[in-house]
């Protein structure tokens, strides 16, 4: 079991002081210990974002990417060799906006991958623009008054659902245990998690405070006549659920083969493991397919 | 009479069969013991326009297709149209008896002293097989009948093509083409000068065309996952693909798009598994950033680039070699990628193992051009043409778990070394944590701004550039030595270059023809000194700007001095290549 020194990173984070960044981090590297994942075990592969630098802050397999390419790139490394855990971290910029279509097809193929999305509703790393879970209205730089952003927000955990993923929740940046928690059982879930995260950017977004979160957040499980996080409707109403009331939690789960599951190539060993050469008896049978 | 060296034609709409009718008769004949070049035009529509396979038969190995038709099955007045003037005196058109045509088309055949060959192939359709979708089968009975080929072959195709649909299929079948070979058989064979003759003895062959060639390839070199998304001509690669990938052990992913496909291939590549990306020139377009996220975090990956006309969406179904640049310094920022262009079924085949050999050993992408002549082209072949006793499987410095067990000290991802590629290893081993890069980094692969490291790691990259040189293949060089003019081409131009070479070289040496198949890093050394040797120069591409020429004009400083140029979308015929240089040497 690793320990939270062995998950010591070479270089510290460059965030922002009270970045929400720092909570994330902290909260993957609890949910390593607690469910004892060795940095060799799991691989981290991020976009671009200030958040995605994750990797480069803690002792584990990283693939710093693209913006809004990392699950593809994940999911290649996945089919590739399953025998990994493997998770992205990146912001909402990059996920909900350039990557969405990735999200919302490895969702409805049951990947077995975990996104985790650190969402601060702007963008960090290129100072301050509107993103696409920024409110209705909300003036930035690219979204200048008097109408601020037009757009209707997206509403990430609604599309995952939807898309079919087997595992949707939400987390905040301010409680890494929780977050750890539910990042511990997206990684033994067996399908495509999507964790949305609260994360507040506490230079570019002077709304989405952690007071601001702290005064609405709730856990779906602690509400009253408790939660069944197995109903579909019941999730997609509280994915739905924005403004002075947001549900944390895991708000769906539910059990789906994975894409792997179909693959007969994979179910003994991973592409890894098969290698790369080939039997030439074999090959002299592919031949006479062309005769 | 001229015995087994002809060309049959079969033309029509699409949706009409003709696609895989004339796969079986070209498959037929080849099983007789014949070679077969068989080209391929079809339009970008799923019924309707003009489509055709143009079959080129041949006792010997033959490279190309010719211009010249012998037999035309035409199953609309358009193909009567359009090809009537291909064929020769003493050619037949080969048609259904109620399939009108302008009698203004017939008085011009007739001018030209071109037999018409009706034959009831609907009635026989109808009346002996019971629907009219058999006149496929009616037409090519009919053109072996007339060409007095042995019913056994064309008995043995349809037994194994419609053998999956059942007897009564296969029955049904079989009554229709007897019927329509003999029609043909008794009414015309007698007047017309071509036969087909089977060849006693031949050795089986392989009919392929070049993108199975490079699939197989592929799968030789140990290929396990490949991704795309449906793009003409390259699809047929990753529908090959999946087709084998329970039987051979390989993940085959049609993905969302182009982006998502080179995405997962580069995340295969990364964990260890030997990735390929198939697609066209727009899905490559589409791939540009993750082929720069592969070359700064060295990670290997194959692109097929099987190249069709462009801008844009151009001519999806058709010819062009214009992505030569494209591929060379697609990507912002400056890195090694290596490019290859394979011209024949061999050279396909080699590339589809040979990629994965120098993306691996060089740690970065390799494009292999390819283009649509090539692509669906089919060939016959001898079976050891595709030498699997050649394949060889090279990792470069990929560190095995043994070697990583054994390793003293830390790991480093982009260690600096003097050929610039450093020791690799996949995520999964204790000893070897790290995290693979695409921002500019250390030797560690930490984010790194400062000047040291830039340059450093930089130039290290850059180094890979002339390392790979080294396994650049120099160009192939065909024909006499003494021929004054050398014709300079890549990809497939080769294979009409070298039926080109024949009628040119007839009554004395006149031209050789330089292959170049190793595109990036250019081997310089080898075709100036090639180029050095002849008198006149001249470059033979499917595009209209001569984008080899140029580039060897910029890796060698020689300027060729002509350029034969295509690019209405049809590949060279051989014809089209000699008329060029005739012009060329009489102007």
């Amino acid at each position: 079991m690793p320990s939270m020194k062995d998950l010591q990173g070479r270089d510290r984070p460059t965030w922002c002081p009270g970045c929400g960044d720092h909570g994330v981090l902290n909260a993957v590297k609890l949910a390593m210990v607690n469910y004892n994942i060795e940095p060799h075990q799991l691989l981290i592969v991020t976009g671009i974002g200030c958040g995605s630098k994750l990797p480069q802050y803690m002792w584990v397999n990283g693939l710093h990417t693209l913006h809004g390419r990392d699950i593809p790139i994940a999911t290649g490394a996945k089919l590739a060799n399953h025998k990994l855990y493997v998770m992205t971290v990146s912001g909402d910029g990059n996920t909900y906006g350039m990557g969405l279509s990735h999200l919302l097809h490895a969702a409805r193929r049951n990947i077995n991958i975990t996104s985790v999305v650190q969402n601060n509703q702007v963008y960090g790393l290129t100072k301050g623009q509107y993103s696409p879970t920024s409110e209705t209205g909300t003036v930035t730089k690219t979204s200048p008054p008097p109408a601020g952003a037009i757009e209707q927000p997206v509403r990430p955990l609604a599309l995952a659902l939807i898309a079919g993923a087997t595992f949707v929740a939400r987390g905040f940046a301010k409680d890494p245990r929780y977050l750890a928690d539910i990042i511990g059982k997206a990684l033994m879930h067996r399908g495509y998690a999507l964790i949305d995260v609260l994360q507040p950017c506490v230079t570019f977004n002077r709304v989405n405070t952690y007071d601001w979160y702290s005064e609405r957040v709730y856990k779906v499980e602690e509400q009253p006549g408790g939660y069944d996080p197995t109903d579909f409707a019941a999730a997609l109403e509280k994915a739905q659920e924005w403004g002075d009331r947001i549900p944390i939690g895991i708000l769906y789960q539910v059990e789906r083969p994975t894409y792997e599951d179909h693959l007969p190539a994979i179910q003994e060993h991973s592409l890894v493991e098969l290698g790369v050469h080939r039997d030439t008896a074999e090959l002299e049978r592919l031949k006479r397919e062309f005769m | 009479m001229p015995k087994n060296d002809l060309t049959f034609l079969l033309g029509g709409e699409a949706g009409q069969g003709i696609e895989s009718s004339a796969t079986g008769f070209a498959k037929a004949i080849a099983h007789a013991g014949l070679h077969i070049f068989d080209l391929r035009d079809y339009r970008s529509r799923i019924r309707g326009g003009h489509n055709f396979a143009q079959i080129r038969v041949s006792a010997e190995p033959v490279t190309s297709h010719r211009e010249t038709v012998h037999v035309l099955l035409a199953m609309t007045e358009e193909a009567v149209r359009r090809h009537y003037p291909q064929i020769p005196a003493g050619g037949a058109i080969l048609y259904d008896e109620a399939m009108p045509v302008e009698d203004a088309i017939w008085e011009a055949v007739q001018a030209r002293g071109i037999q018409r060959f009706p034959v009831p192939l609907r009635k026989i359709a109808e009346e002996i097989g019971g629907a009219a979708v058999m006149m496929n089968t009616a037409a090519t009975a009919a053109a072996a009948g007339v060409t007095q080929f042995p019913f056994s072959y064309i008995e043995e195709i349809i037994r194994v093509n419609f053998g999956k649909r059942g007897e009564a299929m296969v029955s049904a079948n079989l009554k229709v083409a007897d019927a329509a070979y003999r029609y043909a058989l008794e009414h015309y064979a007698a007047g017309f000068d071509h036969t087909i003759e089977p060849i006693p003895g031949a050795p089986s062959r392989m009919l392929l065309n070049g993108n199975e060639a490079f699939a197989f390839g592929a799968v030789a070199g140990g290929c396990r996952f490949a991704a795309g998304y449906p793009m003409t001509p390259g699809s047929p690669v990753l529908e090959w693909l999946a087709g084998h990938a329970n039987q051979y052990g390989l993940v085959v992913k049609h993905t969302e798009d182009e982006i998502a496909a080179i995405c997962m291939a580069v995340g295969a590549g990364h964990v260890g598994a030997r990735a390929l990306v198939p697609t066209s020139g727009g899905g490559f377009s589409l791939m540009v950033e993750a082929l720069g996220f592969a070359g700064m975090s060295e990670t290997p990956v194959v692109i097929y680039n099987a190249q069709r006309p462009g801008p844009s969406t151009g001519l999806p179904t058709r010819q062009e070699q214009g992505d030569l640049l494209f591929s060379l310094w697609a990507s912002q920022g400056e890195f090694l990628r290596v490019v290859l262009a394979p011209g024949t079924h061999e050279e396909a085949f080699e590339a589809g193992w040979r990629s994965f050999n120098l993306a691996e050993t060089y740690q970065t992408p390799v494009i292999v051009l390819g283009d649509h002549f090539l692509a669906t082209s089919s060939r016959t072949l001898e079976p050891e043409a595709l030498d699997l006793s050649a394949v060889k499987v090279e990792r470069g410095k990929l560190l095995s778990p043994a070697e990583l067990d054994a390793l003293e000290g830390e790991y480093y991802r982009y260690a600096i070394t003097e050929d610039g590629v450093s020791p690799r290893a996949v995520p999964g081993h204790p000893k070897a944590v790290y995290v693979g890069e695409g921002n500019e980094h250390d030797y560690q692969g930490r984010i790194a701004e400062e000047i040291e490291d830039r340059v450093a790691l930089n130039a290290k990259r850059l180094r890979k550039l002339e390392t790979a040189r080294q396994s650049m293949r120099p160009p192939k060089r065909y024909g006499p030595a003494e021929a004054p003019v050398m014709l300079v081409g890549w990809g497939s131009t080769v294979m009409p270059a070298l039926e080109a070479l024949r009628i040119l070289n007839a009554e004395r040496p006149t031209a050789q023809y330089l292959h170049i198949t190793d595109v990036w890093p250019f081997p310089a050394e080898a075709v100036a000194q090639a180029l050095g040797e002849a008198r006149v120069t001249i470059a033979v591409e499917n595009n209209a700007l001569g984008q080899m020429a140029r580039l060897i004009r910029q890796e060698t400083g020689i300027r060729l001095e002509h350029f034969i140029s295509k690019y209405d979308g049809r590949p060279f015929s051989p014809e089209y290549i000699v008329r060029g240089v005739r012009e060329v040497l009489h102007a």
